[in-house]
């Protein structure tokens, strides 16, 4: 398959709605320009799946070749492997889903469909990008609509949250950025992340550009201390916004530390691993009871996702291939789950226009739909067996538990005791929010709360098709499970020396 | 004979357009405006024609050289003129003394072409002062504002002081080696206290011509007093020729000195980077908004020199053909709101989008470029100029480059953020933009995301620069 058609399709969508003037025609290519991105994304994984199954080895597949610049040598190294597999398919996912759910954008419609489009090309060039540089610039593309979409359609503070987020991303970039220029002059000039794997680096350098690599695409997923954008980012962007950004753009971060940084610089990543995980628990149980003190749906949300993404790096850390799985599983599930989460909440605030907590009550009477559907993503988030959360999180536990020793026994316990708090905050909230007398106190109080309607055609199809993710994952995990475990196994490689 | 006309076609070409424009003027009897199509007419094929017939060769004795890189630098110079005459066609209509604007900025031009052509100290002062001279005049061209005579008396007096230090420094180098042909310097150029000195101010003179800081004092007052014609003509086109002559310098004269100068770069890019970048923080007016943010740009080409030869010159080169549509593209829009409203502080900018869609995207686009943000060309230009900058090693150079990066986002965006976000009670009322400051705007638009994309421009600049320095 031709990779490069996961980038044609949403540039020639977001291209063709940019002269369009009537909403509806923009509503409905971008759904078109993504369902088709979708089903792109559905064909690539079976023809990923056929191609391994009749024995191709390779380190990534569908390799495409362009050149770009001679003098500093950078290409476009197109290529994918199971992980990034799986992250173009939770991509195009999310891009539906979020489609489907800005439907009723009002407010400079194709603007807002064309910077959700370019937010999505950047994550699909990122995914298959395979050379530092073009890589860097995909990830960088996104700096633009994120501010943009935050800053434009949000709620709440929300130039600052926009400025703090564009603001520590570049930061992040600032460091990526330094560290692939440390390895193409001290690492045989070359970008290419495939060359680079071959060439030995020696330890000082890798030592030297690990920490700039991780912590860099560590600012892009929440690590420790440099979540700080993420509460005010996830809760200010629009819905489709936040579900991009914790979904998606975190998951680019994820990516980068554990496919970049951990598979080119295994030394550096032995040299700090111990540092990853002292942080990482530190997010999981400081996100955990962060949250507990929320009463806002939207950073109950934001400050879990700390916590969750915590557990990838938890992962990475732990250094085994069990729990790279583990860490992957997790970014995919999390992705999925904290979209679903992101799509309920903007249902509810589009009908209630509030999201405290404690300003609503017994919904399931109205929005039987939605509470349906918020009952699933709590309880996935709090690790209820058969659903994605539950998965991911075992297999990293199981995969630090490999680690005999008394520092990763006391993280991994750590790491559990979270859980205690995410269903304490899960339930509380749920439980608050559907159950109960019915009661939403705020502004419309004036018009009769029974005139809400349940989730319209198109938000019920964005709910139904992240809840089918979640439970995919959930109940038959073994299909992911056969695509991230080779390529976790091959970073184990670089580890053990195979 | 015929080698004179090819070799020196483009200065010809000029030179040209200046007698036609001097005829124009004393000849010519219907109303100076009806002129301005033809003359972008001219400026447009002056700069098509300089693709053409692109010779390499040596004139007077050595004094005068071009080569394909020469060319095409000249050529970047005479697009970023025809994009400057297309977008401030609107003050320029207005103004009474159209041909005389254009033949300054032409004078102007034709010593900057010279100025990167010289290959002998003496070519080298002769042409920075008549690329110099004009520009006082025409930073004074809105002659019955004050603040404008303000700006231009302190330009004429800094650049008066910059060539007296640049002549003592030239008199210093000659009286020491004996020669001032460019070629027989490398040769001669010690270390010796006398010629360290001269070089200083050699080196000082130029920091003045860049506004690398602490020379940099001039730059926001001239730029917001000029009118932002000149004030566009002084930040891209003057600063982009002298960057090449600079390069030039730097790398084929005073190479055995590399040592010296190399901290001396260093030290000068931090200053400059983190100095521009603080004060353009806090400023309201947006044309010394812009004259601070092109501070820390110099800052940043700065780094890119502290590489070697051929990847400084590949990478500036570069930039500055990138810059030359950002800057021009933000001055032009700030120069179309300006002279229809009257407009330019950044306070008064809030709400813009509202009523200006076109106006903001294009400020918004420009801006992205300028601050290096993808898909804009910028992004490759900054990335280029730090990637030139490490070959040496120094990547902590290159990590304050890039938090500087941050910085400047910063108050990139807090335009962006006036322009989409921030409400406003009486926003900038509709403007219309002509056809011309319309198409300038397009085209400098489409320059900011194809530059960047289209690979092999990298390579074809850098294909030149290493027939240069050989």
């Amino acid at each position: 398959m031709n990779l490069l058609l996961l980038l044609c399709i949403p540039l020639i969508t977001s291209l063709a709605i940019l002269p369009v003037r009537s909403r509806a025609m923009v509503r409905w290519i971008s759904l078109f320009g993504s369902v088709a991105q979708l089903a792109a994304a559905v064909f690539l994984f079976f023809a990923y799946n056929q191609e391994r199954d009749t024995g191709n080895t390779a380190v990534v597949l569908f390799e495409d070749h362009f050149k770009f610049i001679s003098n500093p040598e950078i290409n476009f190294h197109f290529g994918v492997d199971g992980i990034a597999v799986a992250m173009i398919l939770l991509t195009s996912f999310v891009l539906v889903a979020g489609v489907l759910v800005s439907w009723k954008i009002e407010k400079m419609t194709r603007e807002f469909y064309f910077l959700l489009l370019l937010l999505a090309l950047g994550a699909f060039g990122f995914f298959i990008s395979l050379d530092l540089f073009v890589l860097f610039f995909f990830l960088e593309i996104s700096v633009i609509p994120k501010y943009l979409l935050i800053g434009i359609w949000g709620s709440g503070k929300k130039e600052y949250a926009a400025n703090k987020l564009a603001l520590m991303l570049m930061g992040g970039s600032a460091l990526i950025l330094v560290g692939i220029l440390l390895l193409y002059f001290n690492a045989g000039h070359t970008f290419d992340v495939l060359q680079l794997s071959h060439t030995n680096i020696n330890g000082q350098l890798q030592k030297t550009v690990f920490p700039l690599l991780f912590i860099g695409f560590g600012v892009f997923t929440a690590l420790f201390p440099f979540h700080t954008w993420v509460p005010d980012g996830h809760s200010s962007a629009p819905t489709a916004g936040s579900m991009f950004l914790a979904g998606i753009s975190m998951k680019l971060g994820g990516y980068g530390c554990l496919r970049i940084a951990t598979f080119l610089l295994p030394e550096g990543a032995r040299e700090y691993a111990n540092i990853i995980i002292i942080l990482s628990a530190i997010a999981i149980l400081y996100g955990a009871f962060a949250t507990m003190m929320q009463k806002d749906l939207k950073y109950i949300n934001a400050y879990s996702s700390v916590s969750h993404v915590g557990f990838s790096l938890l992962g990475i850390g732990m250094l085994t291939q069990t729990a790279f799985t583990g860490a992957l599983l997790q970014m995919v599930s999390h992705g999925v789950m904290t979209a679903l989460f992101f799509a309920v909440i903007g249902i509810i605030y589009d009908r209630t226009h509030t999201r405290q907590v404690n300003e609503m009550g017994g919904l399931m009477k109205l929005l039987p739909f939605t509470m349906t559907a918020f009952f699933i993503v709590g309880l996935c988030s709090l690790g209820l067996p058969g659903l994605s959360g539950f998965v991911a999180e075992m297999t990293v536990f199981v995969g630090s538990w490999e680690n005999a020793d008394a520092f990763h026994r006391i993280a991994t316990i750590a790491a559990c005791i979270s859980i205690v708090v995410t269903a304490v905050y899960i339930l509380r909230a749920i439980g608050k929010v559907a159950m109960g007398p019915l009661f939403v106190n705020n502004i419309t109080k004036g018009m009769e709360s029974n005139s809400m309607k349940d989730a319209t055609w198109n938000e019920k199809l964005a709910l139904i098709i992240l809840i089918g993710g979640i439970l995919a994952i959930g109940i038959m995990p073994e299909w992911l499970n056969k695509l991230l475990k080779p390529s976790a196994e091959m970073i184990m490689n670089r580890f053990t020396g195979n | 004979m015929s080698d004179f006309f090819l070799i020196m076609k483009q200065e010809l070409a000029v030179t040209a357009i200046i007698f036609f424009l001097l005829i124009v003027k004393i000849a010519g009897k219907s109303k100076n405006v009806e002129w301005l199509p033809w003359i972008q007419l001219l400026l447009l094929l002056n700069f098509i024609g300089g693709f053409f017939f692109i010779q390499s060769g040596t004139l007077f004795a050595d004094m005068y050289h071009t080569n394909g890189l020469l060319a095409f630098q000249k050529n970047i110079l005479s697009l970023g003129v025809y994009l400057i005459s297309l977008l401030c066609s609107d003050w320029l209509k207005k103004s009474e003394h159209l041909p005389e604007f254009f033949l300054l900025m032409c004078s102007s031009l034709l010593g900057m072409f010279f100025l990167i052509s010289s290959g002998n100290l003496l070519m080298f002062y002769l042409s920075l002062e008549l690329a110099s001279i004009p520009v006082a005049a025409m930073a004074n061209f809105d002659l019955h504002k004050k603040s404008t005579s303000e700006g231009a008396l302190k330009l004429i007096l800094i650049s008066a002081f910059a060539s007296a230090v640049l002549l003592f420094g030239i008199s210093l180098i000659y009286g020491a080696t004996g020669t001032i042909s460019f070629a027989s310097l490398s040769q001669v150029v010690t270390d010796s206290p006398l010629q360290m000195l001269a070089f200083v101010f050699f080196f000082t003179a130029f920091t003045f011509k860049l506004s690398v800081v602490p020379f940099h004092l001039w730059t926001a007052d001239v730029y917001e007093g000029a009118p932002i014609a000149t004030t566009s003509y002084l930040s891209v086109i003057s600063k982009g020729a002298v960057a090449f002559i600079f390069i030039t310098v730097l790398y084929k004269v005073f190479a055995p000195l590399e040592a010296v100068w190399y901290w001396m770069l260093v030290v000068l890019s931090v200053l400059t980077m983190l100095i521009g970048n603080l004060f353009a923080l806090r400023q309201q007016n947006i044309k010394r908004f812009l004259a601070f943010s092109s501070i820390a740009q110099v800052g940043f080409i700065l780094v890119a020199i502290t590489g070697t030869g051929v990847d400084s010159m590949a990478s500036v080169t570069y930039f500055i053909l990138i810059y030359v549509f950002s800057n021009l593209a933000a001055f032009g829009v700030a120069a179309i709101i300006s002279e229809k409203t009257g407009k330019e502080n950044i306070d008064e900018y809030k709400g813009l989008y509202k009523t200006n869609p076109f106006l903001s995207w294009m400020l918004a686009i420009a801006l992205f470029s300028l601050a290096g943000i993808p898909p804009t060309a910028g992004f490759f230009g900054k990335l280029f100029l730090l990637t030139a900058g490490s070959v040496k090693g120094n990547f902590w150079l290159i990590l304050i480059a890039g938090l500087n990066m941050v910085i400047s986002l910063f108050y990139y965006l807090k335009i962006v953020r006036a322009v989409f976000m921030d409400k406003n009670e009486n926003p900038v009322e509709k403007v219309l933009v002509n056809g011309y400051a319309k198409m300038g705007l397009v085209i400098c638009a489409a320059g900011i995301i194809l530059a960047g994309l289209i690979g092999p421009l990298y390579d074809y600049i850098r294909e030149l620069i290493t027939y240069f320095f050989n």
